[in-house]
């Protein structure tokens, strides 16, 4: 299988057409008028595989700009395809400034818009060619050979750019890839794994496959049905990851803790965390861009959570206004794309042994709020969550659904957090796929709630 | 680049494609979102998304690319890189692609209304504001919120066959939400849940919701629900509406009969199913009383067509008839895989996602009860309406609910408002015990522009229309402090 010929040309390319695009914009610009631009764009290679088989392969070469028209406090933006080929997408831009701008007057002025004035540029370029799908997938369907795998092999480059009428050009590229799978016990038990990243390594997908085959011994032992009761439970930095992107839904959101939205709001009335609890929203650390939507550049680390107390928030340039407060680098959502919640003392290899009896949950599975202002969270734990006792795995627990506080789960019931942090990639790819991560640790958990 | 309604075969340049079939699938859509948030005119938003996925079956392999560039040659070359993958995986293949059908569907389909004139953009503002403006100055009300957005859509699909299909939409999406907090709580109405209001159309669609004058309604139901007590918890009958039932439908009906799930497609993601392949046409799935369709013909519902984006013909067909399990949601090539009938139900949320199989409109039919004889018939319960949580295991059996507002029934009669109802089941026992069906007085056309799924992932329009329900011994709870 041959690269695409547009995903082959465009590392190389990319950089230089967002520019074009950008000095197209500052010329269709009249006197009085800004504009800001965002450009997003990937070339994707996606190889679905079921059952140790192709599924669905295919390639998707995507690129938008939405621009945004500024004059006079009023504002209007529109967010368009294009087609790669710039004399027709210039004749698009052309056409999209000509109708903003006859929307934007019709517009009341904005309040709450703020523009980013000093011109920050950034550029960073990250990770390596991949091979081609094809030997990927040789390599994926060698490696799973007799084994039931499921799942999804996403690789290419991702771009992402933001330029203003001030001048500012700021340019993100990433080639990563982002392998996951699922091998099958039978019916639900299955071990899943992840092998992601910016450079293809085929002595780690070896050793990852070979990892998960054995797991599936313990997957294949016969299945335990727990009651619903308080047990002691080992969270893996995966199951954590979505409590994490649980909180991550408005949670940090200065705007939903402004208007006493946010699952956390409580933490600023006197509820807290665990002492040894510190979250961050860490972008030097992930994959995110440095940059925000709106051109705001991101600090290196925004404290979130600190010794239990939340101490931050993330606030968009929008919100800011609002409510008087200073920006710090988060997009309109105010959802974090770098989340770090820092590590503890227990040695992740002795985390078996600390839980001693109880549940060690692998994976969790479609969480949401019970109770949104008191952060009581409701979800499934899947895939490897085995029942062990006395630090042995004695058997795969049947699913069990769990309800109970972030304020227990990460506070008064919080026993340990591992040393070692983990830095999962997101593996997202809704409309496109994602640049972000989280760093984070394992929890040792005194008892959790399970409901059914 | 013409656009897709004018788009031809002749558009092409010569193709010397060495495969058994393709199609080109182009997406044309432009949308426009109006909203003003406590009283202020949020930015005009607007987007115009084009590009086209070219599919191919060659040497019993499978193969997609997808494109922005529209060109002739850029649409060609769509061609040849999905030709190029079908046949370099061909090897590996899940299933010989020379079995599929090779459909040649032509004709033409349009939504309600679709060319019918709409309030201009002004007039939207001015609606909004007026909504805005009508949540009550009280120092309780600390977020509200009026939108609404247009999407105008034209698919069209050709086939290597000779199909040929052209579909206009035009879709519409009016919310609305208050905010209300004291004493450390907080609590929300939304107008029939997070845009359950989706629908086929035009102007006619806020008139059918009663949009207008609707936000001091949700306003004085948010203030009522922070004073409210919790929901009380133990096994009692629940009432559920229209914007809670669409819920239950979709997420432990929908998605566990959903043909590629079966299959075991979305087992590293989505998740599996615990229906499996032998209960159909056997498997008790409810009372006698649930009767359950597939169905893209109802021309107001969100995800209704004439074609599914496979190129087969819409259909309304049972999927459970007296609650007997009939047939899954799985569209021709699922339909092939398993060896069962399905659904035309093979769909793609935008032109760079190929089709998976996807629920589109599937309705609980109407039964006999009023609202006023469901109350009636329950002792001890509570009625409750519009979902604000959701959550089920990967086999769509274990789920827990949360409504915005619950009312409680005693003896017949509706009592207090209670916050924070939640109840919770198992799939396969629960529509068991369904045991009243409200008729169609009852019945609401709601849906969901967010149903997520597939590998890579896609969120598509579906829609529900359902009565309201009673249900008996359910295990209901409310809030923490409960």
């Amino acid at each position: 299988m041959n690269a695409p010929r547009d995903i082959a040309a465009a590392p190389a390319l990319m950089e230089a057409y967002f520019h074009d695009l950008a000095a197209i914009l500052d010329r269709a610009l009249v006197a009085g008028e800004a504009y800001m631009a965002w450009f997003s764009a990937e070339a994707s290679d996606f190889v679905r595989m079921n059952h140790g088989k192709v599924r669905q392969p295919g390639t998707v070469s995507q690129r938008y700009l939405e621009i945004e028209l500024i004059k006079d406090k009023r504002h209007a933006s529109h967010r368009v395809s294009l087609t790669g080929n710039l004399d027709d997408d210039r004749e698009a831009l052309h056409s999209i400034v000509a109708a903003l701008r006859g929307i934007v007057p019709d517009m009341d002025e904005d309040p709450h818009l703020l523009v980013a004035t000093d011109v920050v540029p950034t550029r960073s370029v990250r990770g390596e060619p991949l091979p081609p799908a094809e030997a990927i997938i040789d390599s994926v369907v060698g490696a799973a050979s007799g084994l039931d795998l499921v799942g999804i092999y996403a690789g290419g480059p991702i771009h992402r750019g933001f330029a203003n009428a001030f001048g500012q050009r700021n340019w993100h590229e990433a080639t990563t890839f982002n392998l996951q799978w699922s091998l099958y016990h039978r019916d639900d038990k299955a071990v899943k794994s992840t092998l992601s990243g910016f450079a293809w390594d085929e002595r780690s997908l070896v050793s990852k496959m070979n990892e998960a085959r054995a797991q599936l011994a313990h997957v294949a032992m016969p299945a335990r049905t727990l009651d619903p009761g308080k047990y002691r439970a080992y969270l893996t930095p995966a199951a954590m990851e979505e409590i994490a992107g649980l909180l991550c839904w408005g949670g940090f959101s200065a705007r939903a803790l402004e208007t006493k939205q946010s699952s956390l709001s409580r933490m600023r009335e006197g509820a807290r965390l665990d002492q040894r609890v510190t979250i961050a929203e860490a972008t030097a650390d992930g994959v995110a861009p440095a940059f925000q939507g709106e051109g705001f550049v991101r600090p290196q680390r925004v404290a979130l959570v600190e010794n239990g107390e939340l101490v931050g928030s993330l606030v968009s340039p929008r919100t800011a206004r609002e409510f008087s407060l200073a920006a710090n680098g988060a997009n309109g959502g105010e959802g974090p794309e770098s989340l770090a919640i820092d590590g503890g003392t227990l040695d992740a290899g002795e985390a078996l042994a600390a839980l001693d009896t109880g549940l060690f949950v692998g994976n969790l599975h479609y969480l949401n709020y019970s109770d949104r202002p008191a952060c009581r969270m409701t979800g499934m734990t899947r895939f490897a969550t085995f029942w062990v006792e006395n630090g042995r795995v004695v058997a795969p627990v049947n699913v069990l659904r769990f309800d109970d506080t972030i304020y227990r789960i990460l506070g008064s019931n919080l026993e340990a957090l591992t040393k070692q942090t983990e830095l999962i990639l997101e593996s997202g790819t809704y409309f496109e796929r994602a640049l972000a991560s989280m760093r984070l640790p394992g929890a040792l958990v005194s008892e959790i709630e399970f409901t059914l | 680049m013409p656009d897709a309604d004018r788009f031809t075969f002749s558009d092409l340049p010569p193709l010397s494609l060495d495969c058994d079939f393709w199609t080109l699938r182009r997406v044309d859509e432009m949308s426009e979102s109006f909203a003003v948030r406590k009283n202020v005119a949020l930015p005009h938003a607007s987007c115009t998304d084009r590009g086209a996925m070219a599919t191919v079956y060659a040497g019993g392999g499978y193969g997609y690319a997808a494109t922005g560039d529209l060109s002739p040659s850029g649409l060609a070359s769509a061609l040849e890189r999905a030709a190029e993958l079908a046949r370099a995986t061909a090897k590996y293949a899940l299933f010989d692609s020379r079995t599929l059908p090779r459909p040649a569907p032509r004709g033409e389909y349009a939504s309600p209304s679709v060319g019918s004139p709409m309030r201009s953009r002004r007039e939207c503002y001015e609606l909004l504001m007026r909504e805005s403006r009508a949540a009550p100055t009280d120092p309780r009300i600390v977020d509200w919120e009026a939108s609404l957005a247009v999407i105008n859509a034209t698919h069209r699909l050709i086939t290597s066959e000779g199909g040929d299909i052209v579909q206009r939409y035009r879709f519409l999406f009016p919310h609305m939400s208050v905010t209300a907090h004291a004493d450390g709580d907080t609590q929300s109405r939304t107008l029939y849940g997070d845009r359950g209001i989706c629908q086929q159309g035009g102007e006619e669609i806020l008139e059918r919701f009663g949009f207008a004058g609707s936000m001091r309604r949700l306003a004085d139901e948010a203030l009522e629900l922070v004073a409210a007590p919790n929901c009380p918890s133990g096994t009692m009958d629940v009432l559920l509406l229209p914007d809670q039932m669409i819920l239950q439908i979709h997420e432990s009906i929908g998605h566990p009969l959903e043909l590629d799930r079966i299959l075991g497609d979305e087992r590293n993601f989505a998740g599996t199913s615990f229906v499996t392949p032998d209960m159909f046409g056997t498997y008790r799935y409810g009372s006698e009383l649930l009767n359950v369709t597939f169905d893209p013909t109802r021309g107001e519902e969100l995800a209704s067509y004439g074609w599914d984006d496979e190129g087969r013909a819409a259909e309304r067909v049972h999927l459970i008839r007296n609650g007997i399990l009939e047939r899954p949601l799985g569209g021709a090539t699922s339909q092939v895989r398993a060896g069962l009938p399905g659904t035309s139900n093979a769909r793609a949320d935008n032109w760079n996602r190929p089709p998976i199989d996807r629920m589109a409109n599937l309705n609980l039919e109407a039964g006999d009860a009023t609202l006023a004889e469901m109350i009636a018939g329950i002792e001890h319960g509570v009625m409750m309406e519009t979902n604000c949580s959701w959550s089920i295991d990967d086999s769509r059996n274990k789920f827990q609910f949360g409504c915005e507002r619950g009312r409680l029934i005693e003896n017949g009669k509706l009592g207090a408002v209670v916050k924070n109802p939640n109840y919770r089941g198992i799939s396969a026992s629960f529509w068991r015990s369904l045991k009243r069906v409200g008729n169609e007085s009852t019945v609401r056309v709601l849906g969901s522009p967010h149903c997520g799924k597939g590998e890579p992932s896609q969120v598509i329009r579906v829609g529900h229309a359902s009565p309201a329900c009673v249900f008996s011994d359910v295990a209901v709870f409310g809030g923490e402090d409960a």
